[in-house]
């Protein structure tokens, strides 16, 4: 907002400081011709956002929460990933950013907790962006909004409260496409993304305490485009995979990781690569704790893909 | 006057307003007399959109306006106790109350009956009880019991009672508008003179789909009342900040609309009979009803940010629903105070013994997961805590 004057950010109640006060004193300092409340209308929001930035503005875009997203989803679809494509590169809607919230937070229910971010995977023209904590939403953001091509943001809301991290003042970035190694190991590579990593990294510790083995926990960072040969790299090493999301198992994001590296890795792969992932059910109001892949699910699968011989 | 009061207000506002959405404090219209046991009173004046208004002159039997008091104390108690259940967390995620605004359901109710369908959003508690479901079903239901409308799995905003064409109770802000005229087709099809009844708020006027079911509805006459919500504020948002035209019952704009005071169970009831008979005889036409909310958008909002703590006391001492009837009643001698504080005392009962019951209730079993997400549920394997647990549904 501060390097850029044609930086705007808007959405439902962002004005006030937003729902979980991502937007706080952004008014203040850059007033209200830049940062706005839209009324209740996510796909009028997402298409005016799409029409601001084919003036070359960097619209901020905010959808409440992710599971409000669909009404919106021809505008990305149909408008915002196709605006370069469609007009042989005259116009572009590079300033596009889309934040959204999203994922389980322990009582969301039906509507405050998808993870609906395959949906958008599959969208040539858009990319696709989820921070695993605090620092890297600072340095992802940062760069998804400089990115000149549509970025959608999904933000997990259940680290907004819980997590504590040291964040670098100033200005910097991290970079889309690349992936992050959040821990290194030998025996298998575990991949995720958003809130995920976590889980992750807490059945990785469980199953170097109790049994001995060695995890590579990778976060994703960018699902589009997404760093193949970080992942490749880790799995031809480790010769194992694991993905792990939040988001029904069928036809979510952990089909493309699985796909690809299989292809890449096939012969250095020692057991089939597995995806521990939410049941292809709605999310449910009942039974959280059941539905999402927690550590222990993940451990149970590490343990199980290392016993195949 | 007070149009006017709030047009300077507003002008004055910086960016942090306080003052009143667009929420009025004017009172009640005048009791004209009562014979025997039946009161007729004038109603506050119906503002009108390409249609006349039915008479301002309404007349209640001491049975009716006895009922209403039932109905309009139970449902008050009703949220209350579910605010109190919510803060000893015996209810947990999302719950939206609708106490202040009973009046519009209870009316809505003595004008209709059970072959009508509505349905409307996430703020169903009220309108589940008065389609025909119990106490025990709501308050079960927020705390995720089998006794629950929806078995436990649907939570405050996932109400249902086909019995009584009770289609709900969602959670997507409008987007039960469109099904609503669908079920207006379907009423239409079967020609037995019901009509649909979808229900919104302020916030979701401004969604698309509004404006697209309102497109359908009138381009095939059918007999659907869309009834706004008006409470003033969408979560913390003041319904002129977000909509350009905050006269709801025009923004049908082909379709007759009709404002009415949503505070009062008689008015309402004239309003919805009226448009009743419109809807079967014509087509669609748009209710506005001017209503308020006394607690926050649902628990986790305080609902003292953006509007005052005067504003809101305000209008529970000039137009709360409740209030109103017991004054028709007590002040024209139809009823004494003490019948009322009985009534008062056997609906407290009702509530708690529901409240003791649904405590009591079991949970759904895990099995509940995978049931009713296709017709023939398609066989899946659940891992339990421990991991040599495999569950499988067929």
């Amino acid at each position: 907002m501060e390097s850029d004057p044609k930086t705007l950010c808007f959405g439902e109640d962002v004005a006030f400081g937003g729902v979980f006060m991502c937007s706080r004193g952004l008014l203040d300092r850059f007033g209200r011709a830049r940062v706005f409340n839209t009324p209740l209308s996510e796909q009028g929001i997402v298409g005016f956002a799409i029409g601001a930035a084919a003036e070359g503005y960097s619209p901020i875009a905010e959808i409440q929460f992710a599971d409000y997203i669909f009404p919106a989803f021809d505008q990305i679809t149909n408008e915002a990933a196709k605006y370069r494509y469609r007009s042989g590169g005259v116009y572009d809607v590079g300033g596009l950013t889309i934040r959204a919230p999203y994922g389980a937070v322990g009582h969301g229910g039906h509507y405050h907790s998808q993870s609906p971010e395959a949906f958008f995977t599959h969208i040539p023209g858009v990319k696709v962006v989820m921070p695993s904590g605090p620092r890297e939403a600072k340095g992802l953001l940062l760069a998804a909004i400089r990115e000149p091509d549509p970025v959608i943001f999904f933000e997990a809301k259940m680290l907004y409260r819980t997590a504590v991290e040291e964040v670098p003042e100033g200005d910097f970035m991290l970079p889309l496409g690349k992936a992050r190694i959040a821990q290194a190991g030998t025996d298998i590579t575990l991949v995720g993304w958003g809130q995920q990593v976590r889980v992750l990294e807490l059945a990785a510790k469980e199953v170097a305490e109790r049994d001995g083995i060695s995890c590579e926990v990778i976060d994703l960072r960018t699902l589009v485009p997404w760093d193949i040969d970080t992942v490749a790299a880790s799995v031809n090493k480790t010769g194992r995979l694991l993905v792990s999301h939040e988001a029904p198992l069928s036809s979510g994001f952990g089909a493309e990781v699985v796909s690809r590296i299989t292809d890449r890795c096939f012969y250095a792969l020692e057991a089939p690569p597995v995806r521990v992932c939410g049941y292809d059910i709605p999310f449910p109001l009942v039974y959280e704790p059941l539905y999402l892949p927690t550590a222990r699910r993940v451990a149970d699968a590490v343990r199980h893909t290392l016993q195949h011989s | 006057m007070l149009a006017l009061a709030g047009g300077a207000l507003r002008a004055s506002l910086g960016a942090r307003a306080l003052a009143a959405g667009g929420a009025s404090l004017r009172g009640y219209g005048t009791t004209l007399g009562v014979e025997g046991d039946v009161l007729t009173a004038e109603v506050n004046p119906f503002k009108t959109h390409r249609i006349d208004p039915p008479s301002t002159t309404v007349s209640a039997t001491k049975a009716e306006l006895l009922q209403y008091f039932r109905d309009l104390y139970r449902l008050r108690r009703m949220e209350i106790s579910a605010d109190m259940l919510y803060k000893a967390k015996a209810i947990r995620g999302f719950c939206h109350l609708y106490d202040g605004q009973e009046a519009v359901i209870v009316g809505l109710e003595a004008a209709l009956n059970h072959k009508d369908s509505i349905i409307t959003s996430y703020r169903d508690h009220a309108t589940h009880v008065m389609r025909g479901g119990t106490v025990l079903e709501v308050i079960a239901e927020l705390m995720g019991r089998t006794k629950g409308a929806s078995k436990g799995k649907g939570g405050s905003m996932h109400m249902y009672r086909r019995q009584t064409n009770f289609f709900g109770g969602q959670g997507i802000v409008g987007a039960q508008v469109p099904l609503g005229a669908g079920l207006a087709l379907a009423h239409q099809y079967k020609g037995e003179g019901g009509v649909a009844v979808a229900m919104y708020g302020d916030g979701a006027a401004n969604q698309g789909q509004i404006f697209e079911s309102f497109n359908m509805a009138a381009l095939w006459d059918l007999p659907c009342i869309f009834v706004c919500e008006n409470n003033h504020y969408g979560m913390g948002t003041a319904e002129w900040r977000a909509a350009k035209s905050p006269a709801f019952y025009t923004r049908g704009d082909y379709m007759p609309g009709m404002n009415c005071d949503g505070m009062d169970v008689l008015a309402v009831r004239q309003a919805f009979a009226y448009a009743k008979e419109y809807a079967v005889a014509n087509g669609p036409i748009v209710l506005e009803m001017d209503t308020y909310r006394y607690h926050g958008h649902s628990m986790s909002d305080p609902g003292s940010t953006y509007r005052t703590r005067d504003e809101i006391s305000s209008i529970r001492q000039q137009r709360d629903p409740i209030e109103h009837v017991r004054k028709l009643l007590v002040d024209n001698g139809l009823a004494e105070a003490s019948e009322l504080k009985a009534i008062e005392k056997e609906v407290k009962a009702e509530i708690d013994g529901a409240i003791e019951e649904a405590k009591a209730a079991a949970h759904p079993e895990a099995k509940e997961l995978w049931t009713n997400i296709y017709q023939d549920d398609l066989g899946m394997t659940l891992r339990g805590i421990e991991s040599n647990h495999k569950h499988k549904y067929a």
